[in-house]
């Protein structure tokens, strides 16, 4: 790298928000043919750094060089003809286009009439096939695709231009691992083309494995830039947190595994199953008890649980709660009793953008007393306060719109609505997706105390380690089956799971 | 909402930061407008023999009762990311039916109240199907209202027969015509409806959940809202207010004109909504601003009538009006002007933790300004999650 000039510097960047620095003097290096990481808890000012670059967001102060110019952005359209492309956490793209189109908007084949259809369709064809994804068809609907597909066509629209820096933020918090393993792979390919890719993500082997080089931000300032290769993974977390570890050591904690035998039923399911979504399933879950779902995306893991929270709709089976069987419609058919359901999907399925924290909060049992019995002023600020407190949100601001709050805290406020509900059983879909480190300790430590007093809680997510880490039983899911219930144990690991779900596969 | 400022300079200030605020600067505008042509245009006299009020104020109030009822119904129904067209229809449908009853009527209160009866059950009914419609049988707010106001001019002729009914009957008359303490019989009406509607949708849970459902119907779904019943009764409630306004509009002159009774009047109503800052993409609502925009509407047809403009032109320049006025209100477009002004350059300035074109909730955003100088922490996290929108933005 040493010798070669930097495609990107920024330095001493400052953004200034109404009232607050979002950044202090930050500096950032990119060379070509470098996969550079930028690390930091939620609200380091990651995102805020990439939008600084790429014009989004004015620059109050600093320098920024791109290809040895000085250079200001007016917006991400400006830098892309630039080369420097952007793909976000959530996917940007048009649901309603086919894959071709999404892929070559805006790169269109023209010809004497207007565009060329087929011709656009072809390069997007080979755009595909460079990301290994040949297999779609660009003329299908965008909407046929799943997420985690979805993502890759962002990316393959990202690089249809001449790429000279990707930048990709978060891409793969819905992703799973074999699509991760194909993204890397069309990441290194670019980058060993010279393309230089900045990458955002939390996951720390992630961005072991695809990372040349780290930027560590924290609360909006600049920590320091390492060589990937010479800094530990306990130093980089120390350095992104600000102090040591001790902070971090509720991660390590185990479940609490007892002998399963003694554990009180809470809800059984007997053969339920939806037609396509997820087969006849018999589980049973029980109070106290954590129960984890595992399995790769698309093994039904989201399913299940939505057939046992009402949110969709079970076409067989019967679920028996506390002894009682139960039609669970719809979802306030589930709340009313007493089962909780948070979604993976927080932004589309989670919260009320524009309502507060408080409104937020207390949405849910205001539902489950209905619309004429108004909780008072004075019984929401308690519940307000309390979960506020309890669940560390910050800022701990009540009226402040729940979307201008960081991921981890907008969990915590939905997290938080549901304890208010007093649910006997917490049904949590990827709680802990896309969120800091520190939240996801602090989300952790809440799911282990519940289950101590005796709530039932299902954990889904597809970080293997975490579900090993908090469940006291594993159900493991693989094509819409459950395959396995295992007791969590010292002989059950990641690796013991993975195999499990390989051996089903063989058979 | 927010708390509430003391003192006048703080509590101007709120009600600046409010959207509506360039409704009422507007109304002010061209009440000063036609003060300049008449200086006496304000003026308020009181008949010394029967104490009732008259002037143009007066006349502004009397009028703007029926166009506030269907406002305040379009309001709930928009927030919810429906929208109502019906009304005007069903405000014929409404006149129709109880000037067609008053026709054969005695003229005696028992018959008044009888066709008041029939006038808003059978908007109700309308109201219902619209809703049932909507909520259960999954079809757009927008084709199903536009069916509906198809349908409900239909009606309202079958009911007439074609004609234009004209009736006789002193109490309903007095609904539109007659004072209490000098003030306008349908103004008070109107002014109580629309504070029972307030205190209905405040007090309780229900417009909690409606807004819930406007901005995330998914995620308000499974947090136990039945969208259904929310639904069913938004509707039904546009349409009963549409009957009352129907029923305003007919008693005045108690003749119902079946082809031009509330014609028009859905127009008026979302113009009057989204004057008061409801953003028709659903979700927070303001009933104040909805009255106020009613107001500025009902103004601003008077006005056109006093300054006798051709009433070729009228239309244009009601629509010119309207279109100032949200431009004003709109961050952006504000911005633009300034940065005009200012010099380019300064135009492009963003204002991050809320994107420009938020026109639900203002002051919400205020609040988040403020408390985001807190501490810098506190500033990233309200950073990371909405820059992403103001890029999709």
């Amino acid at each position: 790298m040493a010798g070669k000039e930097p495609v990107v510097e920024m330095a001493g960047i400052t953004v200034e928000f109404p009232g607050v620095r979002a950044l202090d003097s930050v500096g950032l290096r990119l060379w070509p043919g470098e996969g550079h990481t930028i690390m930091g808890e939620n609200g380091a000012g990651k995102s805020t750094l990439i939008k600084a670059l790429t014009g989004v967001y004015k620059v109050d102060a600093g320098s920024i060089t791109v290809a040895g110019k000085p250079t200001r952005f007016s917006g991400p359209g400006d830098a892309q003809r630039s080369g420097i492309s952007t793909v976000y956490q959530e996917v940007n793209l048009c649901e309603n286009l086919s894959i071709g189109e999404n892929v070559m908007l805006g790169n269109e084949s023209r010809g004497a009439f207007g565009i060329k259809w087929a011709k656009t369709h072809d390069r997007a064809r080979l755009v595909l096939q460079e990301l290994g994804l040949g297999h779609l068809d660009p003329r299908a609907p965008l909407s046929s695709l799943s997420l985690a597909l979805q993502q890759l066509v962002a990316i393959a629209r990202s690089i249809v231009s001449n790429t000279r820096v990707l930048i990709l933020d978060e891409p793969t918090s819905s992703l799973d691992a074999n699509e991760v393993e194909v993204l890397f792979g069309v990441m290194r390919t670019l980058r060993d083309k010279g393309v230089a890719i900045l990458f955002v993500s939390h996951f720390l082997d992630q961005v072991y494995a695809i990372s040349d080089r780290l930027t560590v931000l924290r609360n909006g300032t600049f920590v320091g830039e390492y060589l990937t290769a010479e800094i530990s993974r306990s130093e980089l977390i120390a350095q992104m947190i600000g102090k040591d570890l001790s902070g971090l050591k509720d991660l390590e904690r185990a479940a609490t595994v007892e002998a399963g035998a003694g554990r009180e039923e809470f809800a059984r399911l007997d053969g339920v199953g939806a037609k396509g979504s997820i087969e006849p399933t018999t589980l049973s879950l029980n109070k106290g008890e954590v129960l984890g779902f595992a399995g790769l995306l698309g093994s039904g893991r989201t399913e299940l649980a939505r057939l046992i929270t009402g949110a969709d709709r079970a076409d067989s089976g019967t679920i028996t709660i506390e002894g009682r069987p139960v039609k669970l419609r719809t979802p306030d058919a589930a709340i009313a009793q007493r089962i909780a359901y948070t979604s993976e999907n927080r932004r589309d399925e989670g919260i009320i953008g524009d309502l507060s924290v408080r409104e937020n909060l207390v949405l849910a049992v205001q539902a489950k007393r209905g619309w004429l019995r108004r909780i008072s002023s004075r019984e929401a600020d308690e519940l307000v306060s309390l979960y506020i407190e309890r669940l560390n949100v910050r800022p701990a601001d009540p009226e402040r719109p729940i979307k201008n709050l960081s991921g981890g805290n907008q969990q915590k406020v939905v997290l938080g609505r549901w304890l208010a509900t007093e649910p006997e059983l917490l049904v949590l879909d990827e709680p802990t997706r896309g969120i800091d480190i520190g939240a996801k300790a602090e989300i952790s430590e809440v799911i282990l105390e519940l289950a101590r007093k005796g709530l039932s809680v299902v954990f889904i997510s597809s970080e293997l380690e975490e579900v090993v880490r908090l469940s006291d039983r594993i159900a493991v899911l693989r094509d819409h089956r459950l395959i396995a219930d295992l007791e969590n144990g010292p002989d059950v690991n990641v690796e013991a799971i993975v195999k499990t779900i390989a051996e089903e596969d063989a058979a | 909402m927010s708390a509430t400022p003391t003192g006048f300079g703080p509590r101007l200030k709120s009600l600046m930061s409010q959207q509506y605020a360039w409704g009422i600067i507007a109304l002010l505008l061209l009440l000063a407008v036609d003060v300049i042509k008449d200086p006496s245009y304000l003026a308020i006299s009181v008949n010394p023999t029967t104490g009732n009020l008259s002037g143009n104020l007066i006349d502004i109030l009397r009028q703007s009762a029926p166009v506030l009822m269907i406002a305040v119904g379009m309001t709930l129904v928009v927030a919810t990311r429906g929208i109502d067209l019906s009304v005007g229809s069903v405000m014929a449908v409404s006149g129709a039916v109880s000037m067609q009853f008053l026709a054969s009527a005695p003229n005696t209160p028992g018959s008044a109240v009888a066709a008041l009866a029939m006038g808003l059950g059978l908007s109700l009914v309308l109201g219902l199907l619209n809703g049932v419609l909507v909520a259960w049988v999954g079809l757009q707010p927008f084709i199903t209202t536009l069916v509906m106001m198809l349908a409900g001019r239909g009606i309202a002729r079958v009911i007439t027969g074609g004609q234009n009914t004209s009736a006789n009957n002193d109490t309903f008359r007095w609904i539109a015509n007659g004072t209490v303490f000098g003030f306008p019989v349908v103004f008070l009406i109107a002014a109580l409806v629309v504070a029972a509607v307030a205190v209905l949708v405040r007090r309780t849970a229900l417009g909690t959940f409606i807004e819930a459902l406007g901005i995330n119907p998914k995620a308000s779904r499974l947090i136990g809202i039945r969208p259904g019943g929310l639904l069913v009764s938004v509707y039904a409630l546009s349409a009963l207010l549409a009957g009352l306004g129907g029923v305003f509009a007919t008693a005045s002159v108690m003749t119902v004109e079946v082809s031009r009774t509330g014609l028009n009047s859905e127009l008026d109503a979302i113009l009057a909504v989204v004057v008061g800052g409801t953003s028709l993409a659903g979700g927070k609502f303001s009933l104040t601003g909805t009255v106020v925009g009613a107001l500025l509407i009902t103004t601003l047809d008077k006005t056109i009538v006093f300054l006798s403009i051709p009433s070729a032109a009228t239309p244009a320049f009601k629509a010119i009006v309207i279109v100032a006025v949200c431009l004003l209100q709109s961050e952006r477009a504000r911005g633009w002007i300034r940065g005009r002004r200012a010099g380019r350059g300064q135009a492009q300035r963003p204002t991050p933790p809320s994107p420009a074109p938020s026109p639900t909730s203002p002051d919400a955003a205020a609040e988040a300004h403020a408390a985001a100088a807190g501490t810098k922490a506190t500033a990233g996290d309200a950073g990371t999650d909405n820059d992403q929108k103001a890029v999709n933005a």
